[in-house]
């Protein structure tokens, strides 16, 4: 006789159930994704947790206390306060702009340039073309991620970026993702960017609170590179410090001779989780992720990796750093698939970690699957505290402890940032991080 | 003044430092010899203030005050400098960002304010000059793939821009050429004067004909055996540590 394992479902779970009744046939209809289809697999599962390998550090079912109702479109009020936040920023190429999930045309700026078209979400969603929205639906990750499910079912909106082949984009694309943060809400996007053959492109994805309202996002965004292209994307986070609670998945796709650098900065005390998929599809692609945690509080940041190389002579590297104080948690698993007869794959992932205090913690969770025998794969995990005698040497020149902390951290971090997007981009990323490191010596 | 008073000091438990007193003068160049393992190098860190050691009894005065509670930072600023004998070799972080943080570092607690960008090029640029050091070694991290040679100039240079009240270089000669050991006593005699002291630890008489002490301290054991002139330096390259440390056992 066999048992029925039935599910008992969490606050939230029941509360997400109740949300998508109340909302399916709204604002949401008219896409061609099924959404219902897609929440019935949510419900099936459950919100991931540490039962279940991928979320082993991050238990989302008992992260998630309440789920708040999805962030309603923007108003009058919201789209003045996005209206002055933009007036104080600079815009040069293509910048898209999604408030509270919901893609802004009139807010957004030069969506057709050369070489560059973006449309928002719901439009090919509703007006295809098929293949585009065949891309968007990563069904075949869905089946075993439910977040991604749960964000098929609830996406508010989202851009979708094509690159045409053989253009070369040299100002960054910026996706600009803004909450108005008045009032907890829900915010989720899918957002598709493709590379066509031979292009280029630098996107960088912003991530802004205007208020410091609770919130809870389900980000999705599916990189396409296609043969001969190359991108770099960027991502990162600024503005009000909120009791976030965010979930970011990559979906990257290489093809032959491709070229992929995503990075991602967190910093904060919320919670995150960063996850990423890459597939090497062509010969010799290269894909380069990395990142870099600034937590403190208890912030709690996970970035969780799977590459798999199903072709042959690809190279990818994972590089990620965490600097962690108080009672922060850091994790990074990184699991790189070398599929039968992707031989000549070169894989190296490197976590290194810095506590800044005892209650910190850090959890690496290198794994290989190489079925293929002729590859050189290799991976390397650190973590502990900043080093006495380099700290010493320092304070005796006079430079004050925090002061001299800063100093190394900035020399850790600044590993990850080499080579990412443009010496701007560098810039500003580095600055992010001396911001941070500075608020601690306040 | 530098004063020394009744100092012990512990590691783990070992005693390393049994009561020294010392005292060096504005001024003054007083040079400290003594054995491997005699407890210099710790007497150097426990000035600077290093918190691995335990301080069980004593003194350390600068001008009648105590700073054996002071951060190694504060004692920085009331210009105590150290000269390691081992400098620390620090990845990305540039030689002159950390030159630069350090000089702005002592002068905002002393009240000042920062030194702009281009006087502070040219004052690293003399200093590095009279000690001929290359200048795109300043652009490098700091110590990182230093010869021997080149570290402990960069000692010297860091000295110079720093202007301490009391430098004490912990065996700044070893590992030295007779061209560089020349160019770093001259580094350190450019700074001698009349409101500057040195505790210039040394094993061989060498650094000291170049740099000429006041006074010379022989340590054993943890103590100050003997003092006497110049002539003492002399005298023990002559006939070794062996009298001295007979005496102390
Ligand atoms: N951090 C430490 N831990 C344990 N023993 C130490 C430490 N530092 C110094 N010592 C011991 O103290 C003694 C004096 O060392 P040191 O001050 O380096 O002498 P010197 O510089 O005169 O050669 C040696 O026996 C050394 O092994
Ligand atoms: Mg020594």
């Amino acid at each position: 006789m066999t048992a029925e394992i039935t599910r008992i479902n969490t606050a939230a779970e029941s509360k997400l159930i109740e949300l998508f009744g109340a909302a399916k046939g709204g604002v949401y209809s008219g896409a061609s994704l099924d959404r219902e289809a897609a929440f019935a697999r949510f419900a099936k599962s459950g919100l991931p947790h540490r039962r279940i390998e991928a979320w082993h550090y991050t238990d989302l079912r008992s992260i998630l206390r309440d789920a708040y109702a999805p962030t309603v479109a923007p108003t009058e009020d919201t789209v003045a306060l996005a209206r002055t936040r933009l007036a104080e920023m600079h815009v040069e190429g293509t910048r898209v702009v999604i408030l509270d999930g919901y893609f802004q045309a009139e807010l957004s700026s030069n969506l057709e340039q050369p070489g560059v078209s973006t449309r928002s979400l719901i439009d090919v969603l509703g007006g295809g073309p098929s293949g585009v929205i065949d891309r968007l639906a990563v069904s075949a990750l869905e089946a075993q991620e439910s977040v991604l499910s749960l964000n098929a079912a609830f996406m508010q909106g989202g851009a979708v970026v094509s690159v045409a082949p053989g253009a070369v984009v040299e100002t960054p694309i910026e996706l600009l993702f803004l909450t108005s943060g008045q009032r907890a809400g829900a915010v989720t996007t899918r957002s598709l960017v493709e590379v066509g053959s031979g292009a280029s492109a630098i996107v960088v994805e912003r991530h802004e609170a205007l208020g410091s309202a609770p919130s809870q996002s389900n980000h999705a965004l599916i990189l396409s590179v296609y043969d001969k292209a190359s991108l770099h994307h960027v991502t990162m986070s600024s503005g009000a410090e909120a009791a976030t609670q965010t979930v970011a998945s990559i979906i990257a796709n290489l093809g032959a001779d491709a070229n992929l650098v995503s990075f991602a900065l967190v910093t904060g005390f919320g919670f995150v989780r960063r996850q990423g998929f890459l597939t090497f599809n062509g010969a010799h692609a290269k894909g380069d992720l990395r990142g870099i945690s600034l937590l403190d509080h208890q912030g709690h940041a996970d970035t969780t990796l799977v590459v798999t190389h199903k072709a042959t002579h690809c190279e990818s590297r994972e590089l990620f750093k965490h600097i962690l104080d108080d009672e922060a948690t850091g994790v990074f698993q990184g699991k790189v698939i070398v599929a039968p007869g992707a031989q000549k794959t070169d894989g190296k992932m490197m976590s290194r970690a810095i506590f800044l205090a005892d209650g910190a913690t850090m959890y690496n969770k290198p794994e290989l699957e190489i079925f293929a025998d002729d590859v050189v794969c290799g991976h390397g995990a650190t973590a502990g505290f900043l080093n006495e005698e380099q700290l010493f040497y320092l304070r005796a020149r006079g430079i004050p402890e925090k002061e001299a902390q800063a100093l190394l951290l900035e020399a850790f971090a600044a590993e990850a940032i080499e080579g990412v997007g443009t010496d701007a981009i560098r810039e500003v990323l580095t600055e992010s991080v001396g911001r941070w490191l500075r608020q601690r010596q306040d | 003044m530098l004063e020394i008073k009744n100092l012990h000091v512990e590691v783990e438990g070992k005693k390393i430092l049994n009561g020294l007193n010392l005292t060096v003068n504005p001024g003054e160049v007083a040079a400290i010899m003594g054995p491997n393992g005699s407890g210099k190098s710790t007497l150097s860190y426990v000035i600077a203030g290093k918190d691995d050691y335990d301080v069980t009894d004593g003194e350390i005065l600068i001008d009648g005050e105590n700073i054996l509670d002071k951060d190694p930072e504060e004692r920085a600023a009331a210009g105590i400098f150290l000269a390691f004998q081992y400098p620390v070799e620090i990845p990305g972080v540039a030689t002159m960002t950390f030159l630069k943080a350090s000089l702005n570092a002592q002068r905002r607690a002393r009240g000042e304010s920062d030194m702009s960008t281009p006087d502070f090029m040219r004052v690293v640029r003399e200093a590095a000059a009279k000690l001929e050091v290359d200048p795109d070694m300043l652009k490098r991290p700091l110590n990182v793939g230093f010869s021997g040679g080149e570290k402990k100039r960069m000692e010297i240079l860091q000295m110079a821009l720093l202007s301490p009240r009391y430098g004490i270089l912990d065996e700044t000669d070893s590992g030295l050429d007779i061209d560089a050991l020349r160019i770093v006593a001259g580094g350190v005699n450019a700074l001698r004067a009349e409101n500057r002291g040195f505790l210039v630890i040394t094993h061989y008489q060498r650094l000291l004909d170049y740099i000429k002490p006041d006074v010379v301290h022989i340590m054993s054991r943890g103590q100050i055996v003997k003092t006497g002139s110049a002539d003492l330096a002399l005298e023990l390259e002559k006939n070794g540590y062996r009298d001295y440390v007979a005496d102390a056992a």
